[in-house]
């Protein structure tokens, strides 16, 4: 090993200005890992087309709440896959806690705000890829909708995904790599049903009104009354706001306990 | 050198600035502020009182090693030092700073007991990933030469042994170029000869001034590769001072030679004998020099037999620094 021989002196004697760090580096790979993970990804993408092509695949000539069966459910399964990426996104960081990468980091002056935008962002590339390719397999079946719609459609899931990728940073500082699993099966899977991903629940009474409070029922909805050409009520900004500042506050908190050796 | 006794009840400052100066460790001296200063420590985890009242000031360009058995609070003080964990009571102060503040400022490179490395990434690109982090980091290449990482820098980190991980890990510690690096068993993982390329490595990083701070309880790398060895036993230091101090008081070995009726108060008298104790037929001789000792027992007393002489036992060493009964908790924790 005569490398070791080398010497930092050399560069320390350099003259460099102390400047501030730009995220950006931190970011890039951030995004370059969740990429590569090609297991984590396969399995994120795969299941909600796969539920998409063998549910809308031989209904597609139906209706459904007055919308075309395929896109209906196009709806449906972007709303539970996008939902289901940011949340695993953020997730993560239970692995990274397993090698202690929570405790290495929090040694470093990267700020806070860096590392939740950081892991927002990852899970949103994660999420916007599974959209377009639930895109594509809408359009392969017939699913037709104008610009206008598609962009309407793309910013409101968009909106509406924010609460759940906040939600995957709090698990991923609470749970256990072994919890994580089941609890992300579970989580997603309730959201999506409560939500009406899989299909619509029945409206009224206690239930109907209850799930109105959920982000994932509005998840839903941004993209059914997109294509059924009615806005989004006042009640969705202020439930997908509600959720939002409640787990940012639970990520925050979870954050600044979560410094011990998992 | 001062030995702070553990039942002591007012706290004392031990190895301060000025001592390291006296030393000529520090050419140019600097006030105990602008180092790292250590007051009061407490840290109780349910009923574990894992540190239990730490004063220790350590000058800037000093390397310090913190030297005790499993369970002595090595990790909890360096957790503390690192703002990874809040004091119950006491305060750490790192060149004039919080460690929050000291932490965000980039001053402080570390590399932590337990971990491996977060995966989807070559050794290079996670080396550079911190180097990002940090406001005047080293070169990258610089740091994977340092560490002999160069030839395999493109590997990713999820093909790596236990040694070279442990050196990437080392790698993103000194890439940020810290004031001060905190080493918590950095070692543990390592051969012989990956010991060896660890410590060449650090001492390349400590030429330039920086203060180093390591945890370990192999007294031959504290002994080798520290200006100054803290002793820790039981949530307290225990020692403090040069590592030719501290490895002539742990060091000690023992005599034990089968002796009937000796007489004892002669025994202890002799050269080199610290302490002597009885045990049936065998007496048993603590030796600050021992081949001194074996002469003059076996010239006093020729009938001597059965004599072995035993090497230093660090945790008697320490057990015997800190008196009596250990605390149950604590010797859970080190069996663990």
């Amino acid at each position: 090993m005569t490398s070791v021989t080398a010497t930092l002196s050399t560069v320390a004697t350099a003259p460099v200005k102390p400047k501030k760090p730009s995220p950006l580096t931190y970011t890039r790979y951030e995004l370059l890992r969740t990429f590569r993970n090609k297991r984590f990804m396969l399995f994120s993408l795969a299941f909600p087309l796969l539920l998409f092509f063998l549910v809308a695949g031989p209904n597609r000539h139906q209706k459904l709440g007055g919308i075309n069966f395929a896109t209906y459910y196009m709806v449906g399964m972007l709303s539970w896959g996008s939902m289901a990426a940011v949340i695993a996104g953020g997730a993560r960081i239970a692995q990274e806690r397993s090698v202690g990468w929570h405790r290495q980091l929090r040694i470093t002056p990267l700020p806070v705000r860096t590392y939740f935008a950081t892991k927002i962002l990852s899970g949103y590339a994660l999420a916007s890829l599974s959209i377009v390719l639930l895109y594509a397999a809408g359009i392969s079946m017939g699913v037709h909708l104008s610009a206008v719609h598609w962009l309407e459609l793309t910013g409101y899931v968009l909106v509406a995904l924010v609460p759940f990728a906040v939600t995957g940073i709090v698990l991923g500082h609470l749970l256990t790599i072994d919890s994580m699993g089941p609890a992300l099966g579970g989580i997603t899977s309730l959201f999506a049903i409560l939500g009406g991903a899989w299909g619509p629940l029945a409206s009224g009474g206690f239930l109907g009104t209850a799930v109105k409070w959920l982000p994932s029922y509005w998840l839903v909805k941004a993209g059914q009354t997109v294509v059924g050409g009615s806005a989004w009520p006042a009640q969705a900004w202020i439930v997908i706001g509600i959720w939002t500042a409640v787990s940012i506050r639970l990520a925050v908190r979870v954050y600044r306990h979560d410094t011990q050796r998992v | 050198m001062t030995f702070v006794m553990p039942d002591s009840s007012r706290p004392r400052l031990v190895g301060s600035a000025g001592e390291a100066h006296d030393r000529g460790m520090q050419p140019t001296y600097s006030p105990p502020r602008a180092g790292i200063s250590l007051t009061g420590l407490e840290k109780s985890f349910g009923p574990v009182h894992a540190v239990r009242g730490i004063d220790l000031d350590i000058a800037p360009g000093e390397t310090v090693a913190i030297l005790g058995p499993n369970g002595a609070g090595k990790s909890t003080t360096i957790d503390m030092v690192l703002g990874l964990s809040r004091p119950d009571r006491g305060e750490v102060a790192l060149f004039g700073m919080n460690p929050t503040d000291a932490v965000a400022a980039g001053a402080i490179g570390g590399m932590l007991q337990t971990g491996s490395l977060i995966g989807q990434l070559t050794i290079r690109e996670l080396v550079r990933l911190t180097a990002s982090l940090y406001p005047n980091p080293h070169g990258v290449d610089e740091a994977l030469a340092l560490t002999g990482l160069a030839d395999i820098a493109d590997r990713r980190t999820e093909k790596l042994s236990g040694g070279q991980t442990q050196r990437v890990r080392f790698a993103t510690a000194i890439v940020a170029d810290p004031e001060l690096l905190v080493l918590d068993e950095p070692t543990v993982a390592l051969d012989v000869e990956g010991r060896h390329a660890f410590w060449s490595a650090m001492r390349n990083f400590a030429r330039d001034g920086k203060t180093v701070i390591f945890a370990t309880h192999y007294l031959e790398e504290a002994d080798a590769f520290a200006d100054r060895i803290v002793l820790m036993a039981q949530g307290r230091i225990v020692a403090d001072g040069t590592s030719t101090e501290i490895k002539a008081r742990v060091g000690m070995k023992s005599i034990r030679a089968t002796l009937p009726n000796a007489p004892m108060d002669k025994v202890s008298a002799l050269a080199g004998v610290a302490t002597a104790e009885q045990h049936g037929d065998a007496v048993i001789l603590t030796c600050t020099d021992s081949d001194t000792a074996l002469r003059g027992l076996l010239a006093a007393y020729p009938d001597a037999h059965d004599i072995e002489v035993l090497g230093a036992n660090l945790e008697a060493a320490f057990l015997a620094l800190t008196g009596d009964p250990v605390d149950n908790l604590i010797t859970q924790e080190a069996l663990q």
